[in-house]
């Protein structure tokens, strides 16, 4: 089993990051602009096939590797972990639920980056509440016609496939158990990219709106081949999701952080750098700190993962402090620098506005909460 | 064809140098280190080099310490296809290691050496020459274009004021320049193959040579500290400092 961390692997990504993303991010995102160069160089990295397994064509990597990776990512850009994570996850799914079928048919495509995924689980009036999606699958001789929309769609322009959530079973009680998950591929037919949204931070990368107006899913991409499995194949996934989020907070706030601490020894006042008055070491004494408990929850978490744990109370904290963590270092950071911090000029204003991402996505952190909550209730019965 | 490429491991050139109080070197706590920019331009024409011909092989040199290793897998996840450490624990000055060089170039027999010009550390630019001299090779030093046909080679190198192109026979000694060529990335299923190819060890005093060193730093110290500009307010006020003050006209 894989649970060391691959320093090898996170150095060229930190490489990557240093040398391509940098120098371009703040500007790709502030023109709102789809990143094809990077995409293009992380797929010729490998990237694509970071969690995938050896045997299909990835790299097997450890979760606590992918969350490094997608610290870094963050580091540099928030965006390009969004490119990456929803597509891993498709791909998770189909390694864990999938038939061997599909996984040969899907994974060592999806490993090069040939294939590009998604997940198509949040609706516009359901989103941490997944039970009450309403998005129906009916089976039709050798197809399923899927019908319904979709909301917050990552990757679903610019990928070539989802894997949608859909009830072939309406009436189900408990609902859940109504719930099939569907490789689609892309076709003409669709599914239909209604619009792209705006956001506040979150540039770039394309979050939309998607219809399924009846379309045809061949029955061989029924994840797993049997109906009603849905819902347990994305809980199962979501622990990944949440370490993810967990882990581009860390790296959104480093990179806070770290432009922070830079400006407060560069900029001077009152005849001495400000990193020496006291009221800004606090801060960073704060930051540092928040931001290094962050970076160990993330880190024991996706262990816990790795060793084939249950994760998802420990995956909820980190992504719950992380992400509060993440939002107070950014505003911190942007004190740092005062006006500079402020403006366009500065990347610490786009940090600003990603973090919010990581409270809602995923999740809302008053979901986290609760799930947190009935977790240790749960293992602490009395 | 059989190319051999010499890397040396040297501290990234983003990392900030601070020299020890005593002046004996540098600081080392704290710095990443990488492979010398100039021979990752060589390991990357030696791959060219390969890819263009459909094969052959390409191994690394490294002449140092046990650390080294981790550049030497950095080739190797670049795509080299073996790795050579010759472990050498004191420091070496450029004689010694063009020595140690020559030595197992004897041994490897390549067709080809591809060496950076100099490393970013020390600037020497020396390695390569001594070598091809050592060897009794052709060389062809700064190159920013290398064309092989056969046993034919043409190199274009950089020198004052244009270019100069040289043509020789195999085997020879190439020193790469800044525009030979950009280093292509390690890809992640590289390093993760690249943790399975060979890297073999030869300790530095079984190959019997005089490694003593002929040079010695006696002193290392800093730049002196660039003062602040100023703005003068006419061309003849500047002209008057340029005489009076900096004392360049």
């Amino acid at each position: 089993m894989a649970q060391t961390l691959d320093r090898d692997v996170i150095e060229a990504v930190r490489r990557f990051v240093d040398r391509d993303v940098i120098p371009v991010a703040s500007e790709l995102e502030h023109r709102d602009e789809y990143p094809h160069a990077l995409v293009a160089t992380m797929r010729e990295l490998g990237l694509f096939g970071a969690t995938i397994p050896a045997e299909h064509g990835g790299l097997g990597l450890s979760f606590v590797s992918y969350a490094r990776l997608m610290t870094e990512l963050s580091r540099g850009w928030m965006s390009l972990a969004g490119v990456l994570n929803s597509h891993l996850i498709m791909a998770y799914i189909i390694t864990h639920h999938g038939t061997d079928e599909q996984r040969k048919r899907f994974l060592p495509a999806m490993a090069a980056g040939e294939k590009r995924g998604g997940l198509a689980l949040t609706e516009p009036h359901a989103g941490s509440d997944v039970q009450s999606i309403r998005t129906t699958a009916v089976r039709h001789g050798d197809n399923y016609v899927l019908k319904g929309s979709k909301m917050f769609i990552t990757n679903a322009r610019h990928g070539t496939m989802l894997a949608v959530a859909a009830k072939t079973d309406p009436k189900a009680k408990p609902a859940y158990a109504g719930i099939s998950m569907f490789a689609v591929e892309k076709n003409e037919r669709g599914p239909t990219v209604s619009r792209n949204l705006k956001k506040l931070g979150y540039k770039g990368i394309d979050t939309c709106e998607v219809l399924l107006e009846e379309l045809d899913v061949p029955a061989g991409n029924l994840i797993g081949g049997q109906e009603g499995q849905g819902f347990k194949q994305v809980m199962s996934a979501l622990e990944v999701g949440r370490i993810n989020v967990a882990a581009r907070a860390v790296g959104v706030a480093q990179a806070a952080f770290e432009n922070a601490i830079r400006y407060a020894q560069q900029r001077t006042t009152f005849g001495k750098p400000i990193c020496e008055h006291q009221a800004v070491q606090l801060m960073l004494a704060d930051m540092g700190t928040r931001l290094e408990a962050a970076r160990l929850m993330v880190q024991s978490a996706a262990e816990k993962k790795d060793a084939g744990e249950r994760c998802d109370v420990e995956a909820g904290m980190a992504k719950l402090f992380a992400s509060e963590a993440c939002a107070k270092v950014t505003l911190d950071a942007m004190r740092v620098l005062g006006g500079y911090g402020y403006t366009a000029e500065f990347p610490v204003e786009r940090f600003y506005r990603d973090a919010p991402l990581m409270m809602i996505g995923e999740g809302t952190n008053e979901i986290q909460a609760l799930v947190i909550a009935r977790g240790l209730l749960s293992r602490n019965r009395i | 064809m059989k190319i051999l490429v010499p890397v040396k491991r040297v501290p990234d050139p983003a990392t900030t140098i601070r020299i020890l109080p005593d002046g004996s070197g540098i600081a080392t706590d704290n710095i990443k280190w990488v492979i010398n920019p100039f021979d990752e331009i060589a390991l990357e024409e030696a791959l060219r080099i390969k890819e263009k011909q459909g094969g052959g092989d390409v191994a690394l040199l490294s002449v140092g310490q046990q650390a080294w290793q981790e550049q030497l897998r950095t080739g190797l996840a670049m795509g080299a296809d073996r790795a050579i450490l010759v472990r050498a624990d004191q420091p070496l000055d450029t004689l010694a290691i063009a020595r140690v060089m020559a030595k197992i170039v004897g041994d490897e027999k390549p067709e080809l050496v591809i060496i950076g010009k100099q490393a970013i550390d020390d600037d020497s630019n020396q390695v390569g020459q001594m070598l091809a001299e050592m060897l009794g090779w052709p060389q062809a030093t700064f190159a920013s274009k290398v064309e092989i046909a056969g046993t034919k080679c043409t190199v274009v190198r950089e020198v004052d004021g244009g270019v100069e192109t040289l043509a020789f026979e195999l085997p020879a000694v190439i020193t790469a320049d800044l525009r030979l060529n950009e280093p292509r990335y390690a890809s992640l299923p590289g390093i993760m193959k690249a943790r399975k190819k060979e890297l073999k060890e030869i300790p530095v005093d079984s190959l019997g040579l005089d490694l003593a060193p002929k040079l010695k730093i006696k002193a290392l110290a800093a730049p002196a500290k660039r003062q602040a500009g100023r703005k003068v307010g006419s061309v003849e006020e500047l002209v008057g400092v340029l005489h009076s003050e900096a004392k360049v006209i």
